[in-house]
C-alpha cells in the first residue's frame, strides 16, 4: 500500500500545501469517523453481549446477517437506508400519519446512521467473538461463585472489552475515515466533505498527484495515530483456555437483564434488517420482470464476482496465518501493534489512490485492464486483512500460551504444528475471518471500477452500471443478488468454522 | 482459475488480431456497456472498416482525461471519445491531440468550431421532476419555492459541474446569490448521476439534476411518461460530448475514418435511444418517437471551453460558500 | 547418568545452581519450599528455560543446546497436557508421530499403550468428556509410546484426590520400572517421595543438592527441608 501511494507521489508535480478547506475537510472527515466509531462501538456492546448470552429464534440467522451491511455497494446501501429513514421513507411515513414531522436525516446525524449500520454489525460480531473466546469454565466459575452483574462485568466482561474494544474501533475509525458517498450524501451537501472527496477534486479537477497523494498520505498519518492509540490501550492478559466444553450460562437470568437484552437485540435487528429488508423489497420486482440480456449480465458479473471473492479469500487466508503467528509471537505491546497497524493502514487509504499507483506501477509492463480480475482479487485480500489478524491474534495468542510448551515437548513444530494444533483450533475464527473477507470482496467497488472493461465487470460493478443507464429495476435485481450471495458465502464460511464449537 | 484463463485469452487474441488493423477507442463506461451505444458502434464500425474497434472503457469523462494523461504519449488510445467542453481545455493542453478532419451540417444549436475535437451528440441539463407537479419557471422561483431538489458534486461529478456552469453562464456575477438562495432548496449533494437520480427516484426529492432528455427514456424505454423536466426561461446549459484523435497514434488514417463514421448516420442513429442525448447530426429518419415531446429550452447556454477552465475554480468556491453555510 | 555440571538458571530475577549427577534408571523426586525453584530446576532439564551457565549431559551427549522436543525426555506439566480438539487415540498417537500420520504397527502401539493405562474403549473421545484421572492417564499414555529415556513430571497429579493420585504415582513407577526410564518427579508432598522415589533432590535457598536416599533423608531432614516440612 506505501508502495503503491510513493508511486503516485513520484509521478505528482510539486503541489500547494493544504488550504482552509482542506482543513475543514480534515475536522469533519476526523470528527464523523470518531464519532461513527465510537457510535459503533459502544452500541455493539450491549447487542454482542445480548447475543453471547441468549439462545433464541432467528439467532444463527442474525449473526449471518451481521456480514452483511458492511459489504452493500455503498449506493444500494444509501438507498435501503433511506426507504427507512428517508425524508419519505417508512418511518417518517409513520410520523406523518401521526402528525408528527418526518425524519431530518441529512447532516451529521445521516452519516453517523450510514455508518453505524455499516459498521456497528461488524462491531457486534468482533466483541461478540470477544465473549465467546472467554472459555466456559470462567463462566462455571463465575456461576459456582454466584457472581452478580457488577462483579461479572468486572471480572470478566471489563477485561475482555479492554482487549477487544480498541481494535474494533481502529478498525471502524478507519473504514468511516475514508468514506466519502455515504459522508457526502447524508452529509446533505459540501458541508460534508470529506478528505477522500477532496483527493476526487484534485485527481480529477486538478489532475493534482502530489495534491492527491499528499492528502491521501493524511488518511495514512490519522488513521495510524488512531489506531496506535487505540491499539495501545488494548492490554490486558488473555483468559487462557478451557477444555472445548460446551458453553453454558449461568449470569443474566434476572428479569431485567433478560428484558434489557431483547430490547436491545430487537432494536439493533430491526436497524439492521429493515433497510435489508428494503432492500430486498425493491429487488423482487425487479428479479421477476428481469430481461433475459440483464439476467445474462448479472449471472455473468456474479460468476467473475464469486471467482474474485474465492480466490481473495484464499489469497488472504495464506498471507494471514504465518503473519498472525509472527505477531503473536512478539510481546503485546511491541513490534505487534506495529505489524499489525500496517495491515490497517490499507484500509485508509482510498481506492483511488490505490487503483492509480497501481495504474503507475503496472502500466510500463502489462496491461492493467488485463489484470483486471486478478489485481482486484490481491487488493481486497490486502483490505481484509486488517480484519483478518484483528480477529485472529489474541486467540493465537492463546493457543501459543497454552500449548505452546507441550507442542516443543512433543516436537510438533513448522507445518504439522499448524496442521496439528493451530488450525483445528482457530479454525472458528478462520472461519469468520474467510466470511469476511469473501463478502468484503463480493462488495468492494474500488479499485475495479478503474480497471474493469465490460468483460470483467464484478456484480456491484455492474449493479452501478445498471442504476447509471436508468436500469433502476435490473439494479435493484443485480443488488439484491449480491447481497444473496455475500450473507451466503458469509455463513457458509462462518458456519464451516463453527461445526463443533458454540455460536 | 477463471481469470488466468481469461489472460491466457487477452494473450492469445492480441496475437491473434495481430493480421487486422487494431482501432483503440478509449471512451467512458457507460458508452462500452451492454446497454449503452457501444456493442451497437463497434458492429457497425467494423462492418466497414477491415478492423477491429476495441473500445475501452475508463470510468467517466474526467476520469478518462485522467488516464491519458497517466499514460502520457505511451498510450494504446487512438482516438478518445467522451470528454465535453468542460474538459477540452485542459484536453488540449496536454498536447496529446491532433486535429481532426471532421466536417459535418451538425444539429446543434450552436456553432461548432473547434479544430481538435469534433461533437457527437448533446444535451442540456434540466431539474426532473414528476409530471404531475408543478415547476418552477426557472432559478430565482426554485429558490424561492420550498421544492426540494438532489444535485450532483462539481468535484467528482460531469453534471453537477454543469450545473455549476449554467449557474455562472445564466447569471455571471450574480451567481452567488443565486446559489445562497437555492441552498435550502438542496436537499443533498451526491457523489455521481446515479445516487442522485436514486434518491429522485425513492421520492426523497421533488426534482433532481439530470438532462431533458432523461424523461425520454423512461417514455421510450418504460413506457412511462411521468417523469418531465423543467424547462427554465433563463436558458439551459449544454453539455457537448466530444471526441479526439490522438497525435501518437499507429493508426491515423484508421482514426479519421472512425470520427467520419462518427458523424455518419450509422453512428448518430444508435445515439438517442442507448446514450440518451441528442445526436449531433440528425440521423436521416429524424429523431426516434418521444422526443418530440421533450422540452426544448428557448435558449442554449454554453461557456467556450476556455471560458469555462477561466471560470471553473471561482465558480466552485462561490458554490462551496454558498452551500456550506 | 544425568549429570548437571556447574549449571545456573536464571528466571526472572531468581538464580539456582545446581551441580549434580542422577543415576540413569532412578526414581527421583524433587522437593523444597515453595518458590525455591523445583519447576525451575525441571523446566531447564526439559529445555524450556536456557541454562545461562555449565552443561546438561545425558548418557555423555551435551543436552544443552538442543531444543526441548529433540531431547530424549517426556514431560507432564501441572495442567494442560492434552489437546481438547484432539481424541484419546490422537493425543496418545502424537508421542510417536506429531504429524498423526500412524502406520499400522503405530497404530497398534498406541492402542496396546490405551489399553495399558486403562483407558481400552474410549479411544475417540475428547479430554471434555474424561475424567480428570482419566486424563492424568491419556497423558501417562502417550509418555509411554514416547520411550523417552527421562520422564519429567512437574506436579501433574496435584489436582487428584489422595487415592486417585497414588494410583497414578504407582502406574508411573511401573511404566517406569517395565521400561527402565529415568523419572525426575517435582513434588509439595513426601508422601509422594516416599511412595516412588528411590532418591530425593532437595531444592532450597537457590541450591539444588545432589540427591540422596529418600527414607534416611525424610527421617532426618537438614535444617532447610525440615523448615519446610515443619
Amino acid at each position: 500500500m506505501i508502495g503503491v501511494l510513493f508511486a503516485v507521489a513520484l509521478r505528482a508535480d510539486p503541489g500547494a500545501g493544504l488550504g482552509p478547506a482542506d482543513w475543514s475537510a480534515i475536522r469533519f472527515t476526523v470528527w464523523q469517523a470518531i464519532l461513527s466509531a465510537s457510535c459503533s462501538v459502544l452500541l455493539a456492546i450491549p447487542v454482542a453481549r445480548g447475543i453471547a448470552r441468549r439462545r433464541f429464534w432467528g439467532r444463527r440467522v442474525l449473526i449471518a446477517l451481521m456480514g452483511a451491511p458492511f459489504i452493500l455497494p455503498v449506493i444500494v446501501a444509501i438507498l435501503g437506508i433511506l426507504v427507512v429513514f428517508g425524508r419519505s421513507g417508512w418511518i417518517s411515513d409513520l410520523l406523518v400519519l401521526m402528525g408528527q414531522e418526518p425524519l431530518r436525516i441529512y447532516g451529521l446525524q445521516g452519516v453517523v446512521l450510514a455508518h453505524v449500520f455499516f459498521n456497528l454489525p461488524l462491531a457486534t460480531r468482533l466483541i461478540l467473538q470477544g465473549w465467546q473466546e472467554i472459555p466456559a469454565e470462567r463462566f462455571r466459575l463465575a456461576a459456582q461463585l454466584n457472581v452478580d452483574g457488577p462483579s461479572m462485568w468486572r471480572l470478566l466482561e471489563w477485561p475482555m472489552l479492554r482487549q477487544v474494544v480498541p481494535g474494533a474501533f481502529a478498525v471502524i475509525f478507519a473504514i468511516c475515515l475514508s468514506s466519502f458517498a455515504v459522508a457526502l450524501t447524508l452529509g446533505g451537501g459540501p458541508r460534508a466533505t470529506t478528505i477522500e472527496l477532496a483527493i476526487y477534486e484534485a485527481f480529477r479537477l486538478e489532475f493534482d498527484l502530489g495534491r492527491a497523494a499528499l492528502l491521501s498520505g493524511l488518511q495514512l498519518v490519522l488513521t495510524g495515530l488512531a489506531a496506535f492509540v487505540a491499539l495501545r490501550m488494548a492490554i490486558g492478559e488473555g483468559f487462557g483456555s478451557g477444555l472445548d466444553r460446551p458453553l453454558r450460562r449461568w449470569d443474566g437470568q434476572a428479569a431485567v437483564a433478560r428484558g434489557l437484552d431483547v430490547v436491545w437485540i430487537t432494536a439493533a435487528g430491526l436497524f439492521l434488517v429493515l433497510p435489508l429488508a428494503a432492500i430486498v423489497l425493491s429487488g423482487i420486482p425487479g428479479l421477476l420482470s428481469l430481461s433475459a440480456r440483464s439476467a445474462d449480465l448479472l449471472v455473468r458479473a456474479a460468476g467473475n464476482s464469486l471467482v474474485i471473492s474465492a480466490t481473495s479469500t484464499l489469497l488472504m487466508l495464506v498471507l494471514v496465518v504465518p503473519m498472525t503467528v509472527a505477531i503473536a509471537l512478539r510481546p503485546l505491546n511491541g513490534g505487534g501493534v506495529l505489524a499489525e497497524l500496517a495491515g490497517l493502514l490499507g484500509l485508509a487509504v482510498s481506492p483511488l489512490v490505490i487503483g492509480t499507483g497501481l495504474f503507475i506501477v503496472l502500466f510500463p509492463f502489462v496491461d492493467p485492464f488485463a489484470l483486471a480480475l486478478p489485481v482486484t482479487a490481491l487488493v481486497n485480500a490486502l483490505m481484509a486483512l486488517p480484519f483478518a489478524l484483528r480477529i485472529l491474534v489474541p486467540r493465537v495468542r492463546d493457543i501459543l500460551a497454552r500449548y505452546g510448551r507441550l507442542a516443543l515437548s512433543l516436537d510438533l513444530q513448522g507445518w504439522t504444528f499448524m496442521r496439528v494444533v493451530l488450525l483445528p483450533r482457530l479454525r472458528p475464527q478462520l472461519g469468520f475471518a474467510a466470511g469476511l473477507a469473501a463478502a468484503l470482496s463480493m462488495g468492494d467497488l474500488g479499485v475495479i471500477a478503474l480497471f474493469s472493461d465490460s468483460e470483467t465487470a464484478t456484480l456491484p460493478l455492474q449493479v452501478y452500471r445498471l442504476m447509471g443507464a436508468y436500469r433502476t429495476d435490473a439494479a435493484a435485481a443485480g443488488a439484491l443478488l449480491l447481497l444473496c450471495l455475500s450473507v451466503g458465502m458469509f455463513y457458509v464460511l462462518d458456519r464451516g468454522g463453527r461445526r463443533h464449537a458454540e455460536t | 482459475m477463471k481469470h488466468l484463463v481469461f489472460a491466457a485469452g487477452m494473450l492469445g487474441a492480441t496475437t491473434a488480431f495481430a493480421e487486422t488493423p487494431e482501432l483503440i477507442v478509449y471512451t467512458y463506461d457507460s458508452f462500452v456497456s451492454d446497454w449503452g451505444p457501444g456493442p451497437a458502434v463497434e458492429k457497425a464500425f467494423e462492418a466497414t472498416c477491415g478492423c477491429d474497434l476495441k473500445l475501452v472503457g475508463a470510468g467517466d469523462g474526467a476520469a478518462l482525461l485522467a488516464r491519458l494523461k497517466l499514460e502520457g504519449e505511451r498510450s494504446d488510445a487512438d482516438v478518445v471519445l467522451g470528454l465535453d467542453t468542460n474538459l477540452t481545455a485542459a484536453a488540449k493542453a496536454t498536447g496529446l491531440f491532433a486535429d481532426h478532419s471532421v466536417s459535418a451540417d451538425y444539429a446543434l444549436p450552436i456553432a461548432w468550431e473547434d479544430a481538435t475535437f469534433a461533437p457527437y451528440d448533446w444535451g442540456y441539463f434540466a431539474f426532473v421532476h414528476n409530471a404531475d407537479a408543478t415547476a418552477p419557471k426557472n432559478f430565482v422561483e426554485l429558490a424561492a419555492s420550498d421544492l426540494k431538489i438532489v444535485i450532483q458534486d462539481p468535484r467528482s461529478s460531469t453534471p453537477g459541474l454543469g450545473l455549476l456552469m449554467w449557474v455562472k453562464a445564466a447569471y455571471g456575477d450574480k451567481a452567488p446569490e443565486i446559489w445562497e438562495g437555492l441552498s435550502d432548496n438542496v436537499l443533498t449533494v451526491t457523489k455521481g448521476w446515479s445516487e442522485a437520480y436514486g434518491l429522485f427516484l425513492e421520492g426523497e426529492a421533488d426534482m433532481v439534476l439530470s438532462y431533458t432528455t432523461s424523461p425520454a427514456y423512461h417514455l421510450i424505454a418504460e413506457e412511462d411518461a411521468s417523469k418531465a423536466a423543467a424547462a427554465f426561461d433563463e436558458g439551459h446549459y449544454m453539455q457537448v460530448e466530444v471526441a479526439g484523435k490522438l497525435a501518437a497514434s499507429d493508426q491515423p488514417e484508421l482514426a479519421d475514418q472512425f470520427l467520419a463514421f462518427m458523424v455518419s448516420d450509422a453512428f448518430q442513429s444508435i445515439i438517442p435511444t442507448t446514450n440518451w442525448m441528442y445526436p449531433a447530426v440528425t440521423p436521416a429518419e429524424g429523431l426516434p418517437e418521444g422526443f418530440d415531446t421533450l422540452v426544448t429550452p428557448e435558449k442554449s447556454l454554453l461557456l467556450s471551453a476556455d471560458e469555462a477552465a477561466a471560470l471553473r475554480d471561482a465558480a466552485l468556491d462561490e458554490w462551496l460558500t454558498a452551500l456550506s453555510r | 547418568m544425568l549429570k548437571l555440571e556447574g549449571c545456573e538458571l536464571q528466571n526472572g530475577g531468581f538464580s539456582l545452581a545446581a551441580d549434580l549427577q542422577i543415576e540413569a534408571g532412578q526414581r527421583v523426586a524433587v522437593i523444597g519450599p515453595s518458590g525455591a525453584g523445583k519447576t525451575t530446576l525441571i523446566e531447564a532439564i526439559a529445555g524450556f528455560l536456557p541454562i545461562s551457565r555449565g552443561r546438561l549431559i545425558w548418557r555423555d551427549q551435551d543436552l544443552t543446546a538442543m531444543a526441548p522436543g529433540r531431547r530424549p525426555m517426556a514431560m507432564l506439566f501441572q495442567d494442560s497436557n492434552l489437546f481438547p480438539h484432539l481424541s484419546v487415540a490422537q493425543n496418545v498417537g502424537l508421542g510417536i508421530r506429531p504429524n498423526l500420520r500412524l502406520n499400522a504397527t503405530e497404530q497398534a502401539k498406541v492402542q496396546a499403550a490405551i489399553d495399558r493405562v486403562g483407558l481400552k474403549g474410549l479411544e475417540d473421545r475428547k479430554p471434555a468428556a474424561l475424567s480428570g484421572g482419566q486424563q492424568s492417564r491419556v497423558a501417562l499414555g502417550r509418555v509411554l509410546v514416547q520411550g523417552r529415556d527421562v520422564l519429567l513430571l512437574d506436579e501433574p497429579f496435584a489436582a487428584l484426590g489422595p487415592a486417585l493420585k497414588a494410583e497414578m504415582l504407582d502406574l508411573v513407577a511401573a511404566l517406569a520400572a517395565e521400561s527402565g526410564a529415568t523419572v525426575l518427579m517435582v513434588s509439595h508432598d513426601p508422601a509422594d517421595a516416599r511412595r516412588i522415589a528411590d532418591q530425593v533432590v532437595l531444592v532450597a535457598e537457590g541450591l539444588a543438592h545432589p540427591p540422596v536416599a529418600t527414607g534416611p533423608l525424610l527421617d532426618n531432614p537438614p535444617p532447610a527441608l525440615k523448615a519446610y516440612l515443619g
